[in-house]
């Protein structure tokens, strides 16, 4: 029989309370039983970056933290990310860019990439690329993905 | 694949957490920043009964500067704090050259240095800057504290001087002499992967004296490289580079043990030449 805790977290900006078996991890907690099913889950082993979502305002792999863990926590997905503005020029430039193909990659791409710039980063392909390479691309669109981050920081895209 | 069962506690002292760790009837583990341990769980190559998860220790956290010029730092320090740490670039500068080399920013977020240096896995940077750092690893149980130099800490494939039921609590480590210089070097299939083989260095003065070369990703642990280091005292860097024959090269998914002791050699050169 599965242990089980009951955990309060904030969800996009949404409180509530949930009981969750120990073993279940974050990201299957947030796909299944919230609902929220833009992040998601390649390898279950912190290698694809699929499943980051931003716990407390940091990223991270939604598979290497149970949901037990984030008792207490802040967090956003990407649902949350489309909600307020944040990452809107991205989401406009990965368009524009052709940065998507399956979109399977995306939305751990585009928190990824947000986190790049939102700390200021420079539209320097090396660093973009050492700071994505954490991310697995199967339609492999990193040149693109790459376009798409450096026409964010140097300002050619609208929102 | 999921974990297995297990029983969960977090608790909010380390007295607490040692308490669970000591029981002799519970297959307990600590989880740090669950980056190593997690998909450990998820393939099933570790089924604890009880999780003690050690976030919310606060005492484990934080990085200070000593009195001596040295550093103490927290167990449960996440590696992002590192790297946000000046007090780590100045006095550690070593460890604030091998971060960026650590996994990716998502997973820089949430491990640890104590879980770094509790699993020592082979091709983790941390063990091997511990070693060119001369730290003393801080570690505890229920019944004693002790510290554990870092050249008698790494023990094996994954095993260290930590007995059953201790945790490591803090890194310290001594202040640098006056005129130590650093440098690392590895070589990676892709930014942020796992070293193919990769070292540190550290030497006093222009003429490298007292020099520690420890090597990660070559063997079965972070070693150093001691005939190597007496010939760099010596100012023989092809001799440094012989004498890598010592090593007890271990291959691995990358590579065999033929190119381990080649790339070893590589990297030893590259370092040595951004002393
Ligand atoms: C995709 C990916 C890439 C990675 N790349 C690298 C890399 O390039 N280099 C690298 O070094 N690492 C890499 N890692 C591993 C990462 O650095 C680990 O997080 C780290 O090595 C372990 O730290 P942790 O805090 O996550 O420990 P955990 O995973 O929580 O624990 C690891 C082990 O240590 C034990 N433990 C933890 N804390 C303590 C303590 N205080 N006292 C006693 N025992 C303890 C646990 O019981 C467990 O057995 C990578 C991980 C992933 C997922
Ligand atoms: S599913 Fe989490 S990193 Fe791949
Ligand atoms: S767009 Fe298909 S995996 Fe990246």
């Amino acid at each position: 029989m599965s242990d089980t805790r009951t955990i309060r977290l904030t969800v996009n900006g949404e409180t509530g309370s949930y009981t969750v078996p120990v073993r279940q991890n974050l990201v299957d907690f947030i796909r299944n039983d919230l609902g929220l099913t833009g992040s998601h889950v390649g390898c279950e082993h912190g290698v694809c970056g699929a499943c980051s979502i931003e716990v407390d305002g940091d990223i991270v792999r939604g598979c290497l933290m149970f949901a037990v863990q984030a008792d207490g926590a802040e967090i956003t997905t990407i649902e949350g990310l489309a909600e307020s503005d944040r990452g809107a020029a991205l989401r406009s430039a990965f368009s524009a860019r052709n940065a998507l193909q399956c979109g399977y990659c995306t939305p751990g791409m585009l928190a990824t990439a947000l986190d790049y710039v939102e700390a200021g980063g420079a539209a320097d392909r090396a660093a973009i690329r050492a700071h994505l390479s954490g991310n697995y691309c199967r339609c492999t669109g990193y040149q693109s993905i790459v376009d798409a981050v450096c026409d964010v920081i140097e300002g050619r895209v609208e929102a | 694949m999921k974990a297995a069962d297990f029983a969960y506690e977090k608790p909010d002292s380390l007295d607490a957490a040692l308490a669970l760790l000591a029981d002799p009837d519970r297959d307990a583990s600590p989880i740090a920043g669950g980056q190593s341990l997690v998909p450990m769980m998820n393939f099933r190559m570790a089924m604890p009964e009880l999780l003690v998860d050690l976030n919310g220790l606060d005492e484990l956290r934080g990085i200070s500067a000593d009195a001596g010029g040295g550093l103490r730092i927290g167990a449960m320090t996440r590696y992002s704090a590192l790297e946000a740490s000046d007090l780590v670039t100045e006095r550690a500068p070593i460890i604030a050259m091998a971060l960026p080399h650590i996994a990716h920013a998502a997973i820089r977020n949430r491990g640890t240095i104590g879980g770094s240096v509790s699993l020592a896995d082979p091709a983790a940077e941390m063990p091997a800057l511990m070693l060119v750092l001369d730290a003393e690893i801080e570690v505890q149980s229920a019944k004693a504290q002790r510290r554990i130099k870092a050249d008698e800490f790494f023990t094996g494939l994954y095993e260290t001087a930590l007995d059953e039921g201790e945790l490591v609590t803090a890194i310290h480590v001594p202040a640098a002499p006056s005129g130590r210089r650093f440098a690392f070097y590895e070589l990676a299939r892709r930014h942020g992967d796992y070293a193919m083989a990769g070292v540190a260095i550290a030497g006093t003065g222009d003429a490298l004296e007292d020099p520690r070369i420890a090597f990660f990703s070559v063997s079965d642990r972070a070693l150093r490289a001691r005939g190597a280091e007496a010939a760099l005292a010596a100012g023989d860097v092809e001799g440094a580079i012989a004498a890598l024959d010592e090593i007890d090269f271990a291959g691995d998914l990358n590579a065999d043990a033929k190119t381990k002791r080649h790339l070893a050699g590589v990297v030893l050169k590259r370092a040595l030449g951004r002393l």
